[in-house]
Order: C-alpha cells, then structure tokens, then sequence
C-alpha cells in the first residue's frame, strides 16, 4: 500500500452530475505551488496562462503566479509554497458550461473578453474560486478551496439541473 | 453597486473588494515622539469631502492589491486608479 | 365582449380559466384582463379603504385597480398576467397575502435563477423606438440585449388597429444576430450605479451591465380629475384602444372620449371601426386639431371643444357624464389626460428630469451615466419621430462601444404636428369625489388638508396623503397629484414644484427573485474540513463559526451537552483527547524580511525566534486593540508558519498585505493562505506524548528531545508526512498534527487507533472553550470585543518594551491607561452549581435598580468544569484586577446572583502540566 492510496480529495464522497449540455468531474491532488517575486519559469500575461513543459503557469496577480502540474509532479521554487492540497478542482465543461458559470460569476466570460488560455481569481456564488478556461470548447476549471468544495459542488449541481 | 477597476485585473463588481478609506495617510515614522493629540489626529480623524476623494481598495477576493483611486463622492464615479 | 374578428389572440387555443372561482374561457394571447373584458367582466375588488367599487382602467403595468392574486402569487396586475390555461386568480382589495401551501411560488422545488450578463448595449423597451435602437445598435455587430415586458415586440405598434409588418420583420432580424438577446416578458426595474440594471423575468433575475443603455422606455397615460371619476367603465383612452385592436375586446358600446390630447381621437376612430358608438369627444382644449376633428366629423363623432367632465354617474359601473354642456348616456368613458415619459430607469441613474410646458409632462434632462433616452419617454411621440430617435441614439452607441454598424430600415411614416396637450389640475366637483390615487383611495380634498396644513414640498404631501405609496409607486396619480397641488398653491404648473423621487424597484419583485439559489441548503456557504464525514459518523453536535461547521461536542447515548463535555473534559485532563482544529486560519510568511514584518504586526518578537521552534503571538489595530492572536512557528530563516482564529483568517491575510503594501513595500516578504492545504490534529493530554510516540516511531518524544513550543517534520508509521507541534490550549501536555489535507482523514484515524487502549476521547469546540478558561486564555471575539488592549487581559507580558509594533503608541493614551478599564478577571458563582448565561451584566452589590442601573461589566465565557467540580466564569470587569476578592452580582431569571472576582487563571496556576 502506498501512502498516496491514504489520501481523500475533497469531492472524494461527491457525487457529480453529467448531462447532454453540461460535464462535471473532479480533478483531484493536481500539485500546486504559489510563487511570488522572482520566477524561475516562463511568465503569462496578466490574466493569463502560461505553457511550462507539462505544467502550466497561471497568473494570481503582479509577481504572483500558481504553477500547476499533474498529481505527484515535484519541483522546488525558491519563495515556492506548496498548496496542492489547499485547492481541488473542479472541470466544468459542455455546450451550456458558460450557462451554469453565468448564474453565479460576474465576470464577462464572452468569448471576446474570455477564454481558452485565461484564469481569473474571482467570485462564484459565495465561494471565491480561480477560474481557468482550459479550451473553447469550453471547458473550464474550477479551483476551490477544499473547505468550500462541498458547498460549491452542491450549487453547480442545482445550477446545471436545467442542461442534464 | 459600483463596477471598480483593478489596475491589475480590470473591472470587477464592487463585492470583490475591501473599502480601505483614506489614501495617502501614512504610519507615522516615530510614533513614540508624538504628543497624544497628533496620534489621536492619526489614527481617528479622516477627510470627509464632498466631491474628489482619493482613497484605497483592495481586490481582497482577486489579485489582492491594494491600490489609490480618485472617487467624486458626490457621483461614485471614479476619476482615475493608480497602483 | 369579443369581437368577431382582429386582434392578435389566437382564436384556435381557447384557454380556461377560474377569476374569484368562476369558470371562463380567453384565447392565447390575452392577458388576464382582455379575458375578463371579453367576457364582460371590468369590475375587480373595491378598493381598500373606501370599499368602492373599482374596475379595470389600463392595459398594462401602471394598473392602479386590477389586483389579483394568481395561484398564490400575491400583488399581480390582472392587466400584466398572461392567461395560461387552468389559471387560477381572484381579485384582491389592494393587499395581497402570502399563503403558505402547494402554491407553485411558494413551492420549495420553485427555481428562482439568477443570471449576470454582460452587453454592449442595452436597449430597454421593444416598441417602435427600442426596436429602431436594437436594430441600428446591433447591425455592426455590437453585443446588445433588448428587453422588453410584453410576451411579443412591437410595444404601442401592437395596439394598432393592422401593426406594420416591420415589427416582425424587425423581430426576425434582431433574432437572427448572433450577438444580440432579446428578453421578453422582462422588465427592467432598477438601475444603478456604472450601468448596473436589474430585469425581472417570471423565475429568472439578471444583473446587467452594459456599456451604453438606450430607455426606450414609453409613457403612461394621464387620468383627469372630476368627480367620481373611479367608478368602473372609466379607462385609460389608449388601454380602450388597446383592448379593441389588440384583444379584440369591446370594453363598453356606447363611449365618451374625454381628452386633453391628440392621441385619444384614434381610440374614437378605432371604436367606431369595431362597431361601438362613439357619443362624443369631449376634447379641454378651445381649438381640437383640425385634422382630427374633421376625420371625426366625417365618421360621425361629434368633437366638444374646451369641455370638462364635472361628473360622472352610476352606481357599480358609469350610466353617463354631466358636462359643461349638459348630460350624456355612456357605458364607457375613455380618458386622455396627456402623458407621463417613463422617465423612473432614467431618474433611478440619476439623470435629472425637466418640466416641459408644451408637452405638459416631465421629460429627462441631463444623463448621469451612458445612456440616453428615446421615444415616448423622451417625450417624442411622434411615431416618425420616435424610430429616428431610437435609431440615431443605437447608431450612436454602436460607434461609442466600437462596433459602429449601418442605419437600419425604418417603415416610412408621414410626421403630423400634434396640437399641444390641455391638461386641466383643477376639481371640477366636489373635492373628496375627485380621485387622484386610486390604489391609496386619496382625493383632491386629501390633497388640499395638505396643502391647507402648509405642506408645499411634493415629498410631504406625499407622506401625509400616501399618494403615490402604493404598489404601483404612483405611475398614474404622482403627476396629477402635482398638478393639483400645484393649483392649489396658484403655481402655474407643476414644474414649479419638481417631482417626487424615483426609486427602484420600477416594478414589484418577489423576495424569492431576489434570493435566487441563496437558500436552503444553498442559503450560505457551508465549510468542512477533511475530516467532516467522521465527525458527521460518529453523532457529532455541530456548531457555527463563521462558515465553518465544527463539532461541538460527541455526545454518546443518553448523554445531553453538559455531561458530554464533562466526559470529554475529563479525558483530556487525565488521559488523551483529540480535537480537529484545522480551521485555524493559516499562512505561510516568506520572504529575507519575514521576521522583521511579522515583529512590526506583533506585540511581542518574532524576529529571533529559532528555527524549530514555534511562539504564542496577539495582534493589535493602532488604536491598541486586540485583533487576533494565534501560535507562529518559524519553518525556515526567510519562512514563518502562522496561524490565526478561526475566524480571523481572511481578515489577517488582508491586514498583513494591507501592511506590507502599503507601508512597507520595501520589506520583502509576501504572504500565502495555506488554511485549506493543512489538516490539524490536537493531541491533548497526559498520554498523549504515548500515542504520539506510536504514531511517528522516528521522532524521540521525551520532554528532553522534543520541548514545548517546538516541532519536528516527520514520516508517520503509515508513511504520512507531517509536521508535529507541541503545543498546549488547555495546559496539558499535547501536540499538534499538521497533515497535508487530503491525508487529514487517514491521519484522524490513525490518532484514534493509536490511542485507542487509552480510551482516547474526540472533543469538540466546547471542551476545547473549557479547558482553555479553566487557565484563563482568552479567545478573541467572544473574551474580547475590539476595545479591549492585551493589558486590560492581563497580558502585559506579552507587549514589547523594546520594539515599535502596530498599535504600541496607542497603548499609552490616556484612555489605554485609565485605571477604570474593564479587566479580564476570574469569576466564582458562590453558588457552585450555578453557570452565569454568557453575557450577563454585573454590578456592584447595593446597587439600586433603579434605571439608569450602573453596570460593571460582563460575563464572557461561563462554564461547569470538570476539574474544578463547580461551575466558573470569565468576565470583563470595571477596575477588575483592583476588585479581586469582592463580590459582584449577575441576573439570573429574576433572581440576583453572587459570584466572587478571582484572577483568571484557575487551574494549574504553576504551569506544571504541560510537561505531562
Ligand atoms: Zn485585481
């Protein structure tokens, strides 16, 4: 038995509903470092995402970024603080995903003012997220604090009945 | 409800953020050289105009800056934001 | 009466419906009150107070008569409801009732939605000038959202006898743009700052913000004051014509037009057309325009000029009108007494509205935001006017928000001058017959007790008649009521006067729109830690701290709070506990000058403190107050580990950035919340040093090798990484477990099996809350209340005497030392089985009762604890720590209890215990 076989993801007892016009799943133990000064990586723009190898690098504010990689990926950043375990996340996807988003989020998520390569910290129903457009199909990615995850799940469930 | 724009983010609903008051008010340097009266003056007394108004927001549920703006508080309309 | 032809119902859906519990049959596309008309019913409830009989007067959303509640859902307007086949409605007397009951508004399963939307424009109204704007403003491409409160476009268009076909042609288009969102049976009813407006949609709220916004809101037809002029039959001369054209609805056969504008002469015209006789137009002005009165002429209508309508007869519906001129037989009188812009959106946005003497209305003035007012309620009425208007004030706002397009296709409509409106304020009749708010049964002669009291400003008539207060916020009575208090104070019109306040909501909304989702289960963010399921499992007794859910104590069977938290008190203090503290607010400090920062936040030092090792700190605003306390381990030289209150999390991390960022950005240190990325184990107790042995074998656990206020990184026996605290809330030996949260669950479990030959006791937040009184810790929030310093505690020995931190200069202003501060002391029932209630006052023994009764101060935590056998409390006292020994007394029921003043610290006063 290895000791990842130990771990719970927040949503691990979630129940997630799926339907013709909206996906949801959890995307759980993703790694998660928050760096702030200098970088040791390629950069985004503001307000955007950034390819590094297989990892990808979202901008959280001026000289703050959140370098996400797969579950188990290692890598030390000088200033780094490891938060993999702070966040899960949830993928959000389907013809009606900006439907369910638009219900809950204020910001403008038109393709002309969002999509595939953004990130956002904001607001979503009562729970603060890092929202992040992974493609225009769209599919987004919801990154919640796992104490928040249960509450942010059951509203995305209530919000999507309409598409299922 | 005002619409605020971060210089970092852009515009975002006035939820997203915390009201910091008056800007511009600095710690003092040394404040055991001060009398009571100019610490009290300090930490209590704030201006109150009717008009422009300069004064500072945080993006505390964003990229959690704090930033300078320029306010009409007669209209809520903001003049300019500075970082 | 249904006419035999016209109208846009569709004659192939009947559809049935019960009014009051009888039975009738509409068509689709009638509204509840076209149905009630078709099938000869104008008269609703009486009216509120007066118990007068009362009927239909309009055909839409400024209805001051027609209540009804519809299947529950109190405050509708008969004229607004769309009937659906089975409907349900019965007419109300100006109060609706909330029913609880299967009702669908009420049912818990009814989704209430809510939607934030973004556009470029925003067109609100789809009649001839919105639709002008919506199409010019979206033809290069701009996103636009055109909404509109009809279940079809066209507006005023759709009450013409044949709509021109532009109206769906325009329809098509707009819903052929890609870009473009028309929301129908929508009405925009607030508009607030930076172009933020809110629409109504049956079960569906949207917050909308838009760059520009065009109000092609319309205008409200004016009533004329005479006497009886409420009984039923008397209508609003476009609601008649919209009846007949639109509903193909005859309201009444043989009508009196009664006018003081142009407009109400087609309704005579369409009238005849529909086969009803026209009596008379009896127009106020001396010279009716020409043109119409000779197409008047010409179909048989006799036109009055300068007439007024004294009175009109009847008992439950009008029989006649005596005139100036003498008396005349109706069953219906239709009455124009000009229009009012809908200038309410407009106003709400602060833009400032004018009188306008030749339109005899208020038209806006000067915008205070983007937008711009078209049509009717701009005061243009003028069809050809209005589609100019519309698409210049759309072309305009596609080229401000860069998407400038070309002008759209306009039906071609001949322009016609008007002659201007000759509006008549003065009573002709007895005063209290005169009626000028229908829904607040207010009369002229209300008006006047007002004006005759010495009222001239509108907002105090306002409030001393209700006028305008009702559901319908006035929208036909405010201007009339203007207009009479302007005559009564022998102003010339009511521009003199200026006009009440718009406010929104424009229109009713239900308190369920508001909420949207926001209840229930969903009512506020719940938040759980990872080890919730457990605690869920094993019967916990939850409490509230802030969002949070956090046990308050494991009852087990038969067992009611106190003794619960007795057990897990005594466990703690002689064998082991376990409590799940992962809310603790978290954050990791880094940075070359994290010491340093966390030294100026801090009354005490950080600066030195070693790594490995871990100190107690309290924070104070500048004005010297407490703000939250918390332990801080130093992880590294540039990185600190700091922990908050539960409830302080968000607010340290802010005040930290606000610091930082603010005054020091010099200072490099940055800040990460980690609150969520560690789960928290407290290990308390004399065996706890036992269980922690077995849980992580590498690490040496005796007192010597492993110190208090030190921790040690660690591979746990299931090969868990964690970081180990020793760390003591209750002043027994005990250690924290920090865990990578998605371990916390395994690791709780892991504790307890550890433990469990030492019977090893999960405890909740009130154990915890116990155990920390009985050594006299505080908990900021419930010991405090953000005017307490750390010496009014007792802890000067935590403030720095060497170093300057937020809030050290304030802790020597006069009022930081006056002796009288209220302390934190220890308080002992002198009856031991009694727990003062939380928050009970204290005062001093003798004191009268007499009110004002001086108070000494209050009761703050109060406890039974196990270890003391009797009860205990803490309290912030008057001059406190002066008063140890004496006596206080406290409410208890309606007795008076004594309890004695004692240091705060009650247990193991030496600090011998946590060693173990
Ligand atoms: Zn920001």
């Amino acid at each position: 038995m290895t000791v990842e076989s130990l771990r719970r993801s927040p949503l691990a007892d979630h129940p997630l509903v799926s339907g013709s016009g909206v996906r949801l799943v959890e995307i759980p133990f993703l790694t998660a470092v928050n760096v702030q000064g200098a970088p040791g990586f390629p950069t985004p723009p503001a307000s955007g995402v950034a390819a590094w190898g297989e990892r990808s690098v979202l901008w959280l504010g001026p000289e703050e970024w959140l370098v996400v990689g797969p579950d188990g990926d290692t890598f030390d950043l000088p200033g780094g603080v490891d938060v993999s375990a702070n966040r899960t996340t949830i993928e959000l996807s389907g013809p009606n995903a900006r439907d369910v988003l638009e219900k809950g989020c204020t910001l403008d998520l038109h393709p002309r003012a969002f999509g595939a390569g953004r990130c956002a910290q904001t607001t979503l129903a009562r729970s603060q997220v890092l929202l992040w457009q992974t493609s225009n199909a769209p599919v987004y990615r919801l990154m919640v604090r796992g104490s928040f995850a249960h509450y942010l799940a059951d509203w995305l469930t209530d919000a999507a009945q309409e598409y299922l | 409800m005002l619409l605020i724009r971060c210089p970092w983010c852009g515009e975002r609903e006035e939820t997203e953020f915390h009201y910091g008051g008056q800007a511009h008010v600095a710690y003092p340097p040394d404040p055991e050289a001060m009398t009571d009266a100019e610490w009290a003056e300090y930490l209590f007394f704030r201006d109150n105009p009717k008009g422009v108004f300069a004064e500072r927001w945080v993006h505390s549920a964003g990229c959690r800056r704090w930033f300078n703006t320029l306010r009409d508080t007669v209209t809520s309309e903001f003049v300019e934001e500075a970082r | 009466m249904r006419l035999p032809s016209g109208g846009r119902v569709d004659r192939s859906a009947p559809v049935r419906f019960t009014l009051d519990d009888v039975e009738y049959t509409g068509f689709a596309g009638d509204t509840l009150a076209s149905a009630m008309i078709a099938n000869g019913v104008l008269t609703v409830a009486p009216s509120l107070y007066l118990r007068r009989p009362r009927g239909i007067v309009t055909a839409g959303i400024e209805e001051p008569n027609a209540l009804v509640q519809v299947d529950g859902e109190p405050s509708l307007t008969a004229t607004t409801v769309e009937l659906v086949d089975g409907l349900s409605a019965s007419t109300l007397s100006g109060i609706g009732r909330l029913e609880p009951g299967p009702a669908a508004v009420h049912d818990e399963k009814a989704v209430h939605d809510k939607k934030y939307a973004h556009t470029d424009v925003l067109v609100v109204g789809g009649g001839p000038a919105g639709l002008a704007a919506a199409l010019a403003a979206s033809s290069g491409g701009a996103r636009v959202m055109l909404v509109d409160d009809q279940p079809e476009l066209g507006g005023s268009l759709l009450s013409d006898a044949s709509p021109s076909p532009w109206v769906a042609s325009a329809a098509a288009e707009l819903a052929a743009r890609p870009e473009v969102r028309v929301l129908s049976r929508a009405t925009a009813f607030g508009y607030y700052d930076s172009n933020y407006v809110l629409v109504a949609q049956k079960r569906r709220l949207w917050h909308v913000r838009a760059r520009r916004v065009v109000l092609a809101t319309g205008a409200h037809e004016r009533p004329i004051v005479f006497g009886d002029n409420d009984l039923p039959g008397i209508m609003s001369a476009s609601a008649v014509r919209t009846y007949v054209n639109r509903y193909a609805v005859l309201p009444g056969r043989e009508v009196v037009v009664l006018t003081a504008d142009d407009s109400a002469y087609a309704t005579a015209f369409d009238l005849t057309a529909a086969g009803a006789n026209v009596v008379a137009i009896l127009d106020t002005r001396t010279e009716p325009p020409a043109d119409l009165a000779a197409r008047a002429m010409s179909l048989g209508i006799t036109v009055s000029p300068d007439q007024v309508v004294r009175r009109a007869s009847g008992s439950s519906r009008i029989t006649g009108v005596s005139t100036r001129d003498g008396w005349l037989d109706c069953d219906l009188l239709a009455v124009s007494g000009g229009w009012n812009p809908v200038v309410h959106l407009f106003s709400q946005s602060r833009g400032t509205v004018r009188w306008d003497d030749g339109l005899a209305a208020f038209v806006p003035d000067v915008a205070a935001q983007a937008n711009r007012v078209v049509g009717a309620a701009n005061g243009v009425y003028d069809l050809a006017d209005c589609l100019a208007e519309g698409a210049a004030a759309g072309g305009e706002a596609a080229e401000l928000v860069g998407y400038p397009g070309a002008a759209p296709e306009l039906p071609s409509v001949a322009r016609r001058n008007a002659t201007p409106p000759g509006p008549l304020w003065q009573a002709p009749d007895d005063p209290s017959r005169c009626f000028v708010d229908l829904q607040r049964d207010a009369t002229v002669a209300d008006v006047l007790r007002a004006t005759g009291a010495g009222m001239r400003s509108p907002e105090h008539v306002k409030r001393y008649t209700t006028i305008g207060t009702g559901a319908d916020q006035g929208r036909t009575s405010n201007v009339v009521a203007l207009g009479v208090i302007a005559s009564a104070l022998g102003l010339d019109s009511p521009g003199e006067l200026g006009t009440t306040t718009f406010r929104a909501p424009y229109a009713p909304v239900s308190f369920a729109l508001m909420a949207g989702r926001n209840r229930g289960a969903l009512h506020d963010p719940v938040r759980t830690t990872a080890i919730h399921p457990w605690h869920v499992e094993a019967g916990a007794v939850f409490e509230d701290v802030g969002h949070w859910k956090r046990p308050r104590y494991y009852p087990h069977a038969g067992e009611d709070m106190d003794a619960a938290v007795l057990r897990e008190c005594h466990a703690a203090r002689t064998g082991v506990g376990v409590q799940d503290a992962s809310t603790l607010g978290k954050i990791e400090v880094v940075g070359a000058d994290a010491g340093e920062f966390l030294n100026r936040m801090y009354t005490n030092a950080f600066k030195k403190l070693a790594v490995g090792s871990a100190r107690y700190g309290m924070m104070c605003r500048a004005d010297g107050m407490v703000f939250d306390d918390g332990v801080t381990m130093r992880l590294a030289e540039d990185r600190f580990y700091v922990t908050t209150t539960t409830g302080g999390a968000a607010r340290v991390l802010d005040w930290f950035e606000e610091w930082a960022q603010t005054e020091w950005p010099s200072l490099d240190v940055k800040f990460t919340s980690v609150t969520e990325q560690w789960c928290t184990v407290a290990v308390v107790g004399p065996k706890s040093r036992a269980v922690i042995g077995r849980l992580a074998p590498s690490l040496d656990v005796s007192a010597e090798a492993f110190g208090f206020m030190t921790f040690r990184d660690t591979v746990l026996h299931n090969g868990i990484p964690a970081r180990i605290a020793r760390i003591s809330f209750s002043g027994e030996l005990a250690y924290e477990v920090n865990v990578a949260s998605w371990y916390g669950l395994a690791v709780w479990r892991a504790v307890l099996e550890a433990g469990a030959d030492f019977d090893i006791t999960p405890y909740g937040t009130e154990t915890m809350h116990v155990l920390r009184a009985e050594k006299g810790f505080p908990i900021v929030g419930q010991d405090t209340d953000g005017t307490v310093t750390p010496h009014d505690l007792g802890m000067s020995w935590i403030v720095s005497k060497q170093k300057d931190f937020v809030g050290k200069r304030s802790l020597r202003r006069p009022d930081a030392v006056r002796p009288d501060r209220k302390h934190l002391v220890g308080l002992l029932p002198v009856e031991p089985d009694v727990v003062l209630p939380e928050g009970s006052q204290l005062i001093a023994p003798g004191t009268p009762l007499t009110p004002p009764v001086p108070m000494l101060g209050h009761v703050t935590s109060s406890y039974r604890s196990a270890v003391l056998e009797r009860s205990f409390a803490l309290a912030l006292v008057k001059g406190g720590r002066d008063r140890i020994g004496e006596t206080v007394l406290a409410p208890l029921g309606d007795r008076l209890v004594e309890a004695t003043v004692t240091e705060p610290v009650f247990y193991d006063k030496e600090g011998a215990r946590r060693d173990g």
